[in-house]
């Protein structure tokens, strides 16, 4: 009994001091965030996928701040954050190399999946739901088609397919005649 | 009454002489219905029965899904056949969930709610109750769920209930013969919903093209001092929610404000009729009259429909085609969408299925804009339609955004008016389409990026209470504040160890 008040007395007292400590740090040697890397954060999905080369989207938004990063990098943002970039920093974006791709969301073909739970450490936004030895699910509202969980199952029982267009979604496309330049059906805007 | 003038506006073609006299006849029932689950704004209603399940009329089959919901109600006595995904009418053709009932041919009543006898000293919300549970929606066409709007009297302050009987797209009768044919339906409908918005009065505002209507409704009216018809001008958009308060009031309901914020809630003639019925009888709203019209049909005429009949059932009772259409437009020609199919069902909020011919049509070839500024002079909205489509075609949505694009509703009238023939109106359909999608979009990063940065405050929670864990388990003293390459490894060992 006695014991265990000292190991609560001893634990409460160890985190005061370390959040004291962590605090006084983080006081002490926070970063002066640039404006402009933060404003290009905000841009930024949030998601932390990876998929430009960078850590997370933070680290993207410091290299496009200094400008050693391409504006292209980011896919889940797509054009609209391309050009929405390319705004900000003055730059012209090349994207000639840029596949713009329809809305994806990713899909566990549910007889191959062994509920391995790998994929779901790899989600960012915790949109893969199941257990160990279970069978896993994708929130499709909470996934934004990153499809870093594609590559890590070993069974192959992760596809990415398009978002599929419903009554609720649907809308007219561009009216055709005049159209400028030919391009492909619009039934999303990306 | 003094009446106060709209902005802009055209005065089109009316063509409702086609379908004006013919009296409401009844649609003998179809072999099945599709009572589709989503027939309104709002959440789908959920389903409540399964397959081969025996239902009553008027027998609740989906119940409202949401607060902005409405539920759906079997529109005979039958069999569910199917609940599956069935064309809906919709200018996609996209499918939705939709209940197939196979009637019995008996067409007999289930149990109904009771009726609320004296309904003028009922309490609001027994009839908010009863609207919500009828499944009544806006008739007029944007099928909102009326029992919402009903509710508006206890969160705003109310002065009138505007009845809207104007119906001002061409072609369409079917207010007007419902207004013939049952004034008193509707004034006691009316009345039940001015007590329960807690307003004193009820105007019914009709256009001057329907004299029989207004002096059959001035008559039954006659017997009521709190209920008004007045005769409005015959000009399109007048049935529009907002002009017609315009007119009646003066006021101009602010964009993205609702109407009853200047104290005035308008609901169509039919709704009032369906609320009459729901509140007497107990009556949900299974049934509705469509005017099937355009020169393209043999027999125009004005058809008491059970909801899910299949359009295809309607234009065959109607004779079928004389001429070959270009277009089937569910609704008015103006605000109507072409159909992709004849076997979607006729929902709530079909107003009329129209058939028209290429010569009414009128589609001809889009020339260049030659800035007479028509489309600007006509929109009763007052924006500038040829600055705002010029930079749709150029994809700059964002200025179109700025000049306004979403607070037009798509009335056609500068369409209509463009001698050019440019499809104006389209470019805003595909430009709020997108912008809507935007919109969608940037909520959902928002909620992706929640989710990202709880998923990484978790991970370090975990680290923090490895760590702590760990410090307790070994002598205070040697716990040191850790370094970040130390929480960075926690944090790696957390993933790998979940
Ligand atoms: S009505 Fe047509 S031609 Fe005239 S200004 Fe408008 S868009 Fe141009
Ligand atoms: S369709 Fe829109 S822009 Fe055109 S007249 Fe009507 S409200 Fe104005």
């Amino acid at each position: 009994m006695y014991g265990m008040l000292i190991a609560i007395g001893s634990l409460t007292l160890i985190g005061l001091t370390l959040g004291t400590i962590l605090g006084a740090a983080a006081r002490q040697f926070a970063v002066k965030e640039d404006p402009l890397e933060e404003e290009l954060k905000a841009m930024l999905p949030g998601s932390q996928c990876g998929q430009c080369g960078y850590v997370g989207c933070g680290q993207y938004a410091a290299a496009l701040a200094k400008g050693e990063a391409e504006v292209t990098l980011c896919a889940p943002g797509g054009k609209v954050l391309i050009e929405a970039l390319a705004n900000k920093l003055g730059v012209t974006a090349d994207l000639s190399g840029h596949e713009e791709r329809v809305p994806e969301h990713a899909f566990i073909i549910e007889d191959l999946c062994i509920g391995c739970t790998r994929c779901i450490r790899e989600c960012s936004t915790d949109a893969i739901m199941g257990a160990n030895k279970l069978m896993h699910t994708i929130i499709v509202d909470a996934c934004h088609g990153c499809a870093k969980c594609v590559p890590v199952c070993p069974t192959d029982a992760i596809v990415m397919v398009p978002v599929q267009v419903t009554l609720r979604n649907w809308h007219w496309s561009k009216p055709e005649i005049e159209q400028t330049q030919p391009k492909q059906e619009v039934a999303h805007a990306h | 009454m003094k009446l106060f003038p709209i902005l802009g506006g055209i005065h089109p073609e009316y063509r409702k002489e086609l379908a004006s006299e013919k009296a409401i006849v009844a649609l003998p029932m179809p072999v099945a219905l599709y009572i589709p689950l989503q027939q309104h704004i709002g959440a789908p209603a959920e389903v409540l029965v399964n397959e081969g399940d025996l239902v009553k009329k008027g027998q609740m089959i989906a119940r409202s899904g949401g607060a902005v919901s409405s539920p759906q109600h079997a529109a005979t006595s039958g069999r569910i056949k199917a609940v599956t995904d069935v064309t809906a009418p919709h200018p996609s053709g996209l499918p939705q969930t939709t209940i197939i009932l196979e009637p019995d041919g008996k067409d007999e009543w289930g149990d109904l709610p009771e009726p609320i006898t004296d309904p003028f000293t009922a309490d609001p919300h027994a009839i908010h109750e009863r609207v919500a549970q009828s499944g009544i929606v806006g008739m007029g066409g944007a099928a909102f769920p009326s029992a919402v709007k009903l509710n508006l009297g206890t969160q705003k302050k109310l002065e009138i209930l505007l009845l809207n009987g104007a119906e001002c797209e061409p072609y369409l009768t079917c207010d007007d013969r419902v207004m013939r044919e049952y004034p008193d339906e509707i004034i006691d409908g009316a009345r039940i919903m001015a007590h329960a918005l807690g307003t004193a009065r009820v105007v019914i505002a009709i256009e001057q093209n329907k004299p029989q209507a207004i002096s059959i409704m001035t008559k039954a009216a006659s017997a009521f001092p709190d209920v008004e018809v007045v005769g409005v001008p015959v000009q399109y958009p007048m049935g529009s929610e907002r002009h017609l308060v315009q007119a009646i009031t003066g006021r101009e309901t602010p964009a993205r404000k609702l109407t009853a914020d200047l104290g005035v809630v308008v609901h169509n003639v039919a709704t009032a009729r369906a609320v009459h019925h729901a509140v007497r009888f107990g009556r949900p709203l299974v049934a509705r009259v469509v005017t099937v019209s355009g020169g393209a049909i043999r027999e125009p005429n004005n058809v008491m429909t059970p909801i899910g009949a299949r359009i295809a059932d309607l234009i065959e009772f109607c004779g079928g085609f004389s001429a070959r259409p270009e277009s089937i437009v569910n609704g008015g020609p103006m605000m109507g969408q072409p159909l992709a199919s004849l076997d979607a069902p006729v929902v709530k909020g079909t107003s009329g299925i129209l058939a028209l011919t290429a010569e009414e049509i009128n589609d001809r070839p889009t020339s260049a804009c030659i800035r007479c500024g028509n489309c600007v002079t006509v929109c009763p909205c007052g924006l500038s339609p040829l600055d705002m489509a010029a930079f749709i075609r150029k994809d700059n949505l964002d200025v179109a955004a700025k000049l306004g694009v979403m607070d037009c509703f798509s009335c056609g009238s500068c369409s209509w008016v463009c001698p050019s023939h440019i499809p104006l109106v389209h470019y805003f359909n595909y430009a709020k389409g997108v912008l809507n999608d935007l919109e969608r979009e940037s909520r959902k990063n928002e909620r992706i990026k929640s989710l990202a940065e709880v998923r990484i405050i978790r991970i370090e929670k975990a680290a923090e209470a490895k760590r702590a864990a760990l410090a307790a388990r070994k002598p205070a003293s040697d716990a040191a504040p850790p370094s970040t390459g130390g929480e960075a490894k926690a944090a790696t060992e957390e993933k790998a160890n979940t």
